[in-house]
């Protein structure tokens, strides 16, 4: 198996180029201001939880076509950040503008998320369940699941039910499950966790090959230095508040 | 995409996750089995005191089986936290509604064909009215049932107890369901009284219910 991972031939690289906006490779890895042309934009983000405050008051630009590796510590936020920009949590103040709309139902074909948990059903084998999240997003194509699982690395003819897979697979079934749609933003929540350093570094490869195909993709990690080279921004995040953003792993982790 | 067709799609992986765990079936056959089974030996009626009292002894077995496949309904979107993977998709948010009510439907449809023989056997139970009655009876009384339940237990399924919770919000609105199917059963039974007041009753029932979860599954779901 480890030797057919996250293979860069035909079926890992053509499922960038299904869509049109996997076509752009005009990104460039040099951090920059954030712009007017923000993909995505939050305003004063503030979630309590109770009398527990998760995120306080978090204001943030993040352009498009880069991929941001956000750090902390656990209880910092990171998770319920993830979670607001995917419209999973209502934000008890403050407002998240994705591809310039506040309605992140009316966005949400072009979100991809990817969670602690693996989101699938264990009963079923992988193809099965990625055809039946293809149908949710309205994705006829047979082959596009295919394409999706051999590009992390996974068998397409794997029968067996996804609750027998190793952890690792099921990382690598998760991302799959995310990327299935070919979403413009993707929402990382520890992919690499229970990963061996070998597949961790190819799906480190993989989303960089995303995000040079214009991705603006988001990872929530506590393995940032398998980011160091791949991540265009650091975002470090303290007691619900992002502290610091910078180009490099030595400074975000300078505190 | 259309209602419909995501509808079909996760009715078709409900009864196939169902085909290959069985846990809602099974458990609800047991369950279902043990009430008749107790019912039996705790009365002994004769063929006329059975047809007054039938009516209310399948439809409370039927009712405490059928919660047993409704608890279970949500939990396995819960494992693995499934449900969230439907929340982030642009999937409407009634297909998954209709989509476990229909499923919850075909199991407890299932569940009333295989047990209602043994109730026959059990009960010596004859009807003296028009037996095919019972055909939308249990077809509406079943649906009646589902619908409320597989709302609640969705409404339930952030709760701490939630195997408690669905049934105290189930059961008293299902009251006006539970006696129309009760009295329309009896009715059936005895050939005394004409059930159509029953049956009007029970589909008016059903067609609010409906169209009331339908309204409001989506705030449900989404709720946090």
């Amino acid at each position: 198996m480890s030797a057919r991972l996250f293979s860069t031939s035909s079926a890992a690289s053509s499922i960038f180029t299904l869509t049109p906006f996997f076509t752009s490779t005009s990104v460039t890895s040099i951090p920059a201001a954030p712009t007017n042309s923000a993909v995505v934009i939050i305003t004063d983000l503030v979630k309590q939880f109770g009398r527990f405050a998760a995120l306080r008051g978090v204001t943030a630009e993040f352009a498009p076509g880069r991929l941001y590796a956000i750090l902390g510590d656990n209880g910092a936020g990171k998770t319920t950040l993830l979670r607001a920009l995917a419209g999973l949590t209502r934000p008890t103040r403050g407002t998240v503008l994705m591809l310039r709309t506040t309605n992140l139902r009316a966005v949400c074909k072009q979100v991809g998320y990817m969670a602690h948990s693996s989101l699938l059903y264990d009963e079923m084998s992988g193809m099965e369940n990625l055809r039946y999240f293809a149908r949710l997003y309205g994705i006829e194509e047979g082959q596009r699941c295919e394409m999706v699982l051999s590009a992390v690395g996974l068998e397409p003819g794997l029968t067996r039910a996804v609750g027998q897979y190793s952890q690792g697979m099921r990382q690598r079934m998760s991302l799959a499950r995310a990327i299935l749609h070919d979403p413009q933003i993707l929402l990382l929540d520890e992919p690499f966790s229970n990963v061996d350093m070998g597949s961790a570094r190819e799906m480190v490869n993989l989303l960089a090959r995303m995000r040079d195909a214009g991705k603006t993709i988001f990872v929530v990690t506590h393995q940032s230095a398998l980011l160091e080279s791949a991540a265009d921004e650091f975002v470090r995040m303290e007691a619900g508040q992002i502290t610091s953003r910078t180009p490099h792993l030595r400074t975000a982790e300078a505190r | 995409m259309s209602l419909a067709a995501i509808t079909r799609a996760t009715l078709a992986k409900d009864l196939r996750l169902e085909w290959r765990s069985k846990d809602a079936i099974n458990s609800m056959l047991f369950f279902a089995l043990l009430v008749v089974v107790v019912f039996s030996f705790s009365f002994d009626p004769n063929a006329e005191e059975s047809r007054q009292i039938a009516g209310g002894l399948v439809w409370v077995a039927f009712l405490f089986a059928a919660v047993v496949a409704l608890n279970q309904t949500w939990a396995r979107e819960l494992r693995n936290q499934v449900l969230d993977a439907f929340r982030v998709a642009p999937a409407p948010a009634n297909s998954l509604f209709l989509a476990k009510a229909l499923g919850n439907f075909v199991f407890v449809c299932v569940l009333e064909a295989l047990m209602t023989p043994l109730f026959v056997v059990f009960y010596k139970l004859r009807a003296l009215g028009p037996a095919w009655q019972l055909i939308p009876v249990a077809v509406l009384g079943t649906w009646a049932l589902v619908v409320n339940g597989t709302f609640f237990a969705a409404m339930s399924i952030r709760t701490r107890r939630r195997e408690i919770m669905l049934p105290l919000l189930l059961f008293p609105i299902s009251i006006p369901a539970i006696l129309a199917m009760v009295n329309a059963t009896t009715a059936i039974l005895t050939g005394e009284l004409s059930a159509w007041f029953w049956f009007v009753l029970l589909a008016t029932y059903d067609v609010v219910f409906t169209i009331a979860c339908l309204l409001l599954f989506e705030t449900v779901l989404h709720a946090e």
